[in-house]
């Protein structure tokens, strides 16, 4: 079929400059195939159904919107945890700045250098597991960033590592636009925890492709860098085996636009599946976009999304979260909630909750839920002496609390309170 | 202590008015019991001196100690020394009850220009206090109120009370929900509280939370107004009798 005039344009006009890298014959191959992906979908643009309440324009676009650089005298997260820092800078490993990449239980090696070895196990995931995400639904910009994609991380956890690795990605050119690819894969019984902060660029494209063995263990917490003006798509794409957890944890504040998409596939049975989200978003140019998609195809699954947003002045969140239970996934338990605090008149909350179920014995459900400030409750707490901004603040805060505790080291999670309170306090 | 003077009241979003001219005057260390049929205004009164949103004074006075305490937000009347203990106290998910209580703890003591307590010495109070009210740690950790039984709220709405230290209480029908055990744990409680410079306002439909809270003046409240004032007999007599009788004499 056909594409549509607007889509022909728009990736007629993207791809015309783009060159492949090149590397090792795999990664050439595997390359060429998403940019033929690409052609064939071609990207989205804002008639497509599945980016009904998100523009892609600024995204597809060729040309970067430039962001501002942000200033902040905050330490940086997670300061106080022992961890192996990756340091990029618009998009390229600074060696230099990041710790040495020794650590016990996982190998940790750069995306440019994998991708040009002839023999690696990362082309058994590379591109792999996005393209199985492509269906049913597409995600051509997860494709062309496998495509164009030269850098990241290739993370190998052989036994349960022995501290988090924290990427964080650094902004210091207002034009930055950056493409990252990074891979995880847990070995049976393995485990590792991946921390992702920073703003990373004017406009981000990320792709995190995720393969968990039998009993292994993925815990991802990220957050997304609090510059006003940036632009940022992220995919992950995770395929769970039997007996594994993923949990994945983002925590946003400011940008422009951010669309966060996650695939995960069940495959193997007794899995554990977490993705949760809060975001905190001030003014009518910040949109905020969630997009979840749980395919359950083994016995016994759990997955649970779990997704709240903050807005005020103007701030527009999206949600659209869908549980998908193969036949013969029996005894399934699917949860889904995704809410909204909306502080004002003029925010915005826009969900589009799914779920599509072809076996007969599980449990899912799903709720969506919009509100302001519980007044009587604000009213209980000022008449025990809270003022009115503090208590409202505790309340936004017990809001997120929900989406909080999925994070499941306790000294993560309260690392990222306390940021909420400070950015509560600031914007008032 | 707290002295009302003709207080007039309507709701804010229709025009209807609730009290009609209330006077009431309460000294250091007293403590008055308001009783009334359904729909008095009793509880309005209540939620008018805490400073809830949704109604209108339409002319009159409060004060406390001599201070206006209509034209203070909620906070600021609780940083004066009022508190109300809530008929139904409010359920609020994701704020831990030690948390809640030590934020209100702290606010007033910001408020009043005090140094805040540190967590240490505030958990010492507060599990001091909450073991006369039987209260247990579990509870202390639980979101405030959330999964409570109504005994459960009351007591602690009296541990707010307990670490808050007001010099004006309202009790707004602590009573309502309890059974006799549990009346007799959260009277124990308030008697605790009794003391020389601390008065308290207890709004009741029934006699016997007074058997345990013994007043030193009651009064009935009818149609937005205060109809009647006496000693603790006046209970007895509502008790025994009813409104009705009351009602008539007064009419």
């Amino acid at each position: 079929m056909a594409l549509a005039k607007l889509k022909q344009d728009t990736t007629a006009a993207r791809l015309a400059d783009v060159t492949l890298p090149t590397g090792a014959a795999w990664a050439n191959a595997a390359r060429a195939d998403a940019l033929a992906r690409v052609r064939a979908m071609g990207l989205p643009t804002r008639r497509d159904e599945y980016w009904k309440f998100t523009d892609p324009t600024s995204l597809t676009a060729v040309d970067a919107p430039a962001a501002a650089l942000f200033d902040t005298d905050e330490a940086p997260l997670f300061d106080a945890v022992d961890r192996v820092k990756i340091v990029f800078v618009d998009g390229i490993l600074d060696a230099a700045a990041s710790d040495d990449l020794t650590v016990e239980g996982v190998v940790i090696e750069r995306l440019a250098d994998v991708m040009a070895a002839d023999i690696h196990w990362a082309r058994d995931i590379y591109g792999v597991l996005e393209t199985c995400g492509q269906k049913p639904v597409e995600r051509a910009l997860a494709a062309l960033n496998t495509a164009m994609a030269t850098d990241g991380v290739v993370i190998h956890a052989t036994a349960k590592a022995a501290k988090p690795i924290n990427l964080i990605y650094l902004h210091s050119d207002p034009a930055s636009d950056v493409v990252l690819h990074n891979l995880v894969k847990v070995d049976a019984g393995a485990e590792v925890t991946l921390l992702e902060t920073g703003p990373a660029a004017a406009r981000f494209s990320k792709c995190l492709e995720v393969d968990v063995a039998e009993g292994g263990a993925f815990h991802h917490v990220r957050v997304q860098g609090r510059d006003h003006e940036r632009r940022a798509v992220t995919h992950c794409f995770a395929r769970i085996s039997a007996q594994s957890t993923f949990k994945s944890f983002t925590l946003t504040f400011n940008g422009v636009l951010t669309r966060n998409e996650c695939v995960i596939d069940i495959v193997g049975d007794d899995a554990t599946a977490h993705v949760a989200g809060a975001c905190v978003g001030d003014g009518h140019d910040f949109h905020h976009d969630d997009t979840v998609f749980v395919t359950h195809d083994a016995l016994r699954g759990e997955s649970r999304q779990v997704f709240k947003k903050v807005l005020r002045n103007g701030a527009v969140g999206v949600f659209q979260g869908k549980i998908l239970v193969k036949q013969g996934a029996q005894k399934t338990d699917g949860y889904q909630i995704s809410q909204s605090l909306l502080l004002d008149d003029d925010s915005q909350f826009l969900a589009k909750p799914e779920l599509e179920i072809y076996a007969d014995d599980v449990a899912c459900s799903h709720g969506s839920t919009t509100g302001a400030i519980d007044e009587t409750a604000l009213y209980y707490l000022r008449s025990r002496g809270v003022p009115a901004d503090q208590a409202r603040n505790l309340l936004t805060l017990a809001f997120l609390a929900e989406s909080l505790e999925e994070i499941a080291d306790p000294a993560l999670a309260n690392d990222l309170r306390d940021r909420l309170e400070s950015w509560l306090a600031r914007h008032r | 202590m707290l002295e009302i003077k003709g207080l007039k009241v309507k709701l804010e979003e229709e025009d209807k008015e609730i009290l009609k001219g209330v006077d009431l005057n309460i000294a250091p260390g007293m403590v008055h019991a308001i009783m009334g049929p359904n729909g008095s205004g009793k509880s309005t009164l209540s939620y008018v001196l805490s400073g809830r949103d949704g109604y209108v004074v339409t002319d009159g006075s409060a004060t406390l100690d001599g201070v206006d305490l209509l034209s203070m937000a909620p906070e600021e009347r609780a940083a004066a020394g009022l508190f109300l203990a809530f008929q139904y106290p409010v359920e609020i998910p994701g704020v831990g009850n030690m948390t809640f209580l030590r934020t209100a703890v702290n606010a007033q003591r910001k408020a009043r220009g005090q140094d805040e307590l540190s967590a240490g010495d505030f958990l010492k109070v507060v599990r001091e206090k909450a073991k006369s009210l039987k209260i247990d740690a579990e509870m202390l950790k639980r979101p405030v109120n959330v999964g409570f039984s109504g005994g459960e709220k009351k007591r602690n709405e009296i541990l707010q009370m307990a670490m808050l230290e007001p010099k004006m209480c309202i009790l707004d029908e602590t009573d309502s929900g309890l059974d006799v055990d549990a009346m007799k744990l959260v009277a124990e409680g308030v008697n605790a509280l009794r003391s020389e410079g601390r008065s308290f306002l207890v709004i009741t439909h029934y006699q016997r939370l007074l058997d345990h809270i013994k007043p030193d003046v009651v009064h009935i409240m009818a149609d937005g107004r205060i109809i009647k004032t006496g000693g603790p007999e006046l209970a007895l007599e509502v008790e025994n009798n009813g409104y009705a009788d009351i009602l008539t004499e007064v009419a």
